[in-house]
């Protein structure tokens, strides 16, 4: 322990090579950004149920500001706890930069939006959501937190890499926030940056191309780091099949950011080449501009970034889901009091969902006439994928079937993760049937689907996980009373805002209309819509405040958690609560003797047998 | 408290930690040039007119860069083969061979290929084949000079490790090998595709 008092703030801290302090700076930088890409979609919301009005003084900068000035104020004087001084400065800093968005020449001159602002918007708010907020907080965050803990590892493999790869994403995320700075401002190109469009776009989309770099360099090394994490430093006694389905559904995941973020890769470098060098990789002979004919070679084909991007996105859009399944599994597990039903059926799904998402992306790509032959092989094994899915969904309500269920705020979110991820995946299948998806694509029943999976979907299982470990990283329970009124309220904003979508998609509504369609005659039906659905997203907004307070009360005077407030059986269980910041996370290290999830046991005495008990008391 | 496994094999797996970490590396690179290499053909086989590679580069050029890598991937074996037989000044040597090699590899890249294209105005933008020649190559040559720097650094300073943990620095040396062996691989790939056929 000595050593550890000789290391200074910065490596403990700032350059610290643990994978807890890791995972809480990867956690916390991605709950900033979640919050600041939802920020950016509330400003959307405005245009949409009021096209040209200008944005009022905005309530909910104030209501951010104000945050800002009460957890600075907590953090300073009450808690003095300087995370939460920190947090409260960060949140200032967000009101002031929304604030600067909210105003301004090139952007909403006296308040009323621009259209190249509101496509800005659009494709940061994905972009910021996706590759800054989700991911990072589930693989980033609580990955690397729970994670060497379940598996009763001292720390990550390679914590030098661990390290780099948070900064590199904190570059990156840096990055992508100086892009709204620049002349034009950020990227938009739409999240999928599309060319020609994004060829000829203004500079943000070369700010924006370099902030990718930063964060795949980011998720590469990280995936390095957990594959090899998870294959060399399982403890004694914990085989594959012994694994909790947390760490499966992170290996898994894992191969896919190792395998599918390459090809983006290198469509961003030809994309870099086409707007620095002059190159014309997407750019086909002929095209022709406002100004004229394009001054370049040609010979570019524009579907050439379509499948780049694509074989890797729509493995992303596994990467995040699958930790949020393993989240949903750990809590229902412990919360139904009984193991998993069918966890090696839902352990092999698991590998042949990360292995046929390689071979599905160009179902985001019927409509551009590549034909029968490729258009049915794609269909036939986008329908192939779904059954996958429906075998881990299937054995998590089964699990549920005679459990006694205790109902805490994490298994409340677990719970809704369920039907809301349902909707979203079942909506999903007439979108993988070419004939269907050329009535539907690009309207807003796209967006309805696969917000259903990555919002009330992910981010459920986001919070369910965050309500599920606080105990073990920080020592103190959450409130519960606050976690419930902030579950109902999002459950019920959340629909409010989604299901929506499908109404006017299936009306034809394009998705990228700045005024939500009220330009055009069949949108007349179905546009009071829209203001139903913008003051959802707001009250979702007020609903989070409820999330942000309780995190800083239970901070500061949650109950005392004790080691294993849930009475799980998992790894992490057994270190103590809010572990040393040192390598090693054990005492003594543990060995295993049993599978992951022995509730209920007939013979034993408690209801819960640890992973590391030897004998049945 | 130490992380296992760092120069020892686990005993199940029969590897240790770096060399797993390097193999998937790896294969995120196999990932990064192969959706090179499929634009490449995507763009080949959408195109009225591709021109003739070797009227456009010049083959004993490319033909003796590629001898270059093939020797320094040699020499880069033998340097881990003389620490695995504890000669250091061995595997000093072999290792000078390896990175000067490397060094020669760039220096003709640049000064006889790249330098005399920009001479007579054949840029990037000229051509979609230019363009994805230099860009091709360009990757690859980033990928020589990491590997040379890594390489210089085990010959040198790096080199203090063989004194406190010669097992250690040897993996090293062997993981750096199996990057250089990747980048050599690349190049005997981009050689006949753009200089030949």
């Amino acid at each position: 322990m000595t050593e550890i008092n000789r290391e200074s703030i910065w490596t403990k801290y700032i350059f610290s090579q643990d994978h807890k302090v890791i995972g809480l700076q990867y956690a916390f930088t991605a709950l900033f950004f979640l919050l600041f890409g939802f920020a950016l979609m509330m400003i959307m919301r405005w245009q949409l149920a009021y096209p040209g009005k200008p944005i009022p003084a905005n309530g909910f900068i104030w209501v951010i500001a104000l945050l800002g000035v009460v957890i600075t104020l907590i953090g300073l004087f009450r808690s003095k706890k300087n995370v939460i001084t920190l947090s409260g400065i960060i949140f200032l800093f967000m009101a002031w930069i929304i604030i600067y968005l909210t105003s301004g020449e090139g952007r909403m001159p006296e308040g009323i939006m621009i259209p190249d602002f509101y496509n800005s918007l659009g494709a940061m708010h994905g972009t910021i959501m996706i590759f800054l907020g989700v991911v990072p907080l589930l693989v980033g965050g609580l990955g690397n937190y729970v994670l060497p803990l379940q598996i009763g590892a001292p720390d990550m493999a390679f914590p030098k890499i661990n390290m780099v790869s948070y900064w590199s994403y904190f570059l990156g995320g840096i990055t992508m926030l100086v892009s709204f700075f620049v002349p034009g401002g950020a990227a938009n190109s739409g999240w999928t940056s599309y060319p020609p469009l994004s060829d000829l776009a203004t500079t943000g989309q070369t700010v924006w191309l370099f902030g990718m770099v930063l964060l795949i360099t980011s998720s590469l090394l990280g995936s390095i780091n957990f594959i090899t994490t998870v294959i060399q430093l399982r403890t004694k006694g914990l085989t594959w099949m012994r694994l909790p389905f947390f760490v499966w559904a992170q290996f898994v995941t894992a191969f896919l950011l190792l395998l599918a973020f390459p090809p983006l890769e290198a469509a961003g470098v030809l994309q870099l080449m086409d707007r620095l060098v002059g190159t014309s990789f997407f750019l086909p002979s002929g095209l022709y501009v406002g100004t004229g004919p394009l001054p370049v070679s040609g010979g570019g084909s524009p579907l050439l970034w379509q499948h780049l991007f694509w074989f890797l996105a729509h493995p992303e859009v596994y990467v995040l889901i699958l930790p949020a399944m393993g989240i949903v599994a750990e809590i229902i597990a412990n919360n139904t009091r009984k193991p998993l039903w069918g966890y090696r059926s839902m352990v092999f799904a698991t590998i042949f969902l990360g292995f046929m998402s390689f071979i599905v992306w160009a179902h985001h790509m019927f409509m551009t006439g590549m034909g029968t032959t490729m258009t049915a092989f794609f269909q036939t094994t986008t329908m192939i994928i779904s059954i996958p899915s429906v075998i881990i969904l299937s054995a998590f309500f089964i699990s549920l079937w005679g459990g006694s269920i205790r109902f805490n705020t994490p298994m409340l979110f677990a719970l809704g993760f369920l039907p809301m991820f349902g909707i979203g995946g079942l909506t999903g299948l007439p979108l993988g049937l070419a004939s269907s998806d050329i009535h539907l694509h690009d309207t807003y029943y796209v967006i309805g689907h696969f917000h259903y999976v990555v919002a009330p979907g992910t981010i459920f299982a986001l919070f369910a996980g965050i309500y599920y470990w606080f105990p073990k990283v920080t020592g103190k329970m959450m409130d519960e009373l606050l976690g419930k009124i902030h579950f109902w309220g999002s459950m019920i904003f959340i629909n409010g805002i989604f299901l929506p979508m499908f109404i006017q998609g299936l009306a034809g509504i394009s998705r990228r209309l700045y005024d939500g369609g009220e330009s055009y005659l069949h949108a007349q039906d179905v546009l009071f819509w829209n203001e139903v659905m913008s003051y959802s997203a707001w009250g979702l907004g007020l609903m989070q405040t409820v999330f942000i307070i309780n995190f800083a009360l239970s901070l500061r005077n949650g109950k005392d958690a004790g080691s294993n407030p849930w009475k799980a059986t998992t790894l992490e269980w057994s270190a103590a609560s809010s572990p040393p910041i040192a390598h090693g996370n054990f005492d003594n290290v543990p060995e295993v003797y049993r599978p992951a999830y022995e509730y209920s046991v007939p013979e034993a005495s408690t209801d819960f047998i640890p992973q590391n008990q030897k004998e049945v008391k | 408290m130490q992380i296992p496994y760092t120069v020892e094999p686990r005993p199940d797996t029969g590897l240790h930690n770096a060399k797993i970490g390097i193999w998937l590396f790896l294969a995120s690179e196999v990932m990064l040039f192969g959706g090179l290499f499929s634009a490449y053909v995507l763009l080949r086989t959408g195109s009225i007119v591709w021109p003739e590679g070797s009227s456009i580069l010049s083959v004993p050029i490319g033909t003796f860069n590629t001898m270059a890598l093939i020797a320094s991937s040699v020499t880069m074996v033998l340097s881990w083969a003389a620490l695995k037989m504890n000669d250091l000044s061995k595997f000093k040597m072999y290792m000078f061979f390896t990175y000067f090699l490397g060094l020669v590899f760039l220096i003709v890249k640049v000064v006889f290929e790249y330098l005399p294209k920009f001479e007579h105005h054949l840029y990037p933008s000229e051509s979609t084949f230019l363009a994805i020649y230099f860009t091709l190559t360009g990757l690859h040559a980033l990928h020589v000079l990491v590997g040379v720097i890594v390489n210089i650094y085990f010959w040198g300073p790096g080199s203090k490790m063989w004194e406190t943990e010669p097992e250690r620095f040897t993996n090293r040396v062997e993981v750096a090998g199996l990057y250089w062996h990747f980048v050599d691989l690349v190049w005997i790939f981009l050689f006949p595709v753009l200089y030949l056929l």
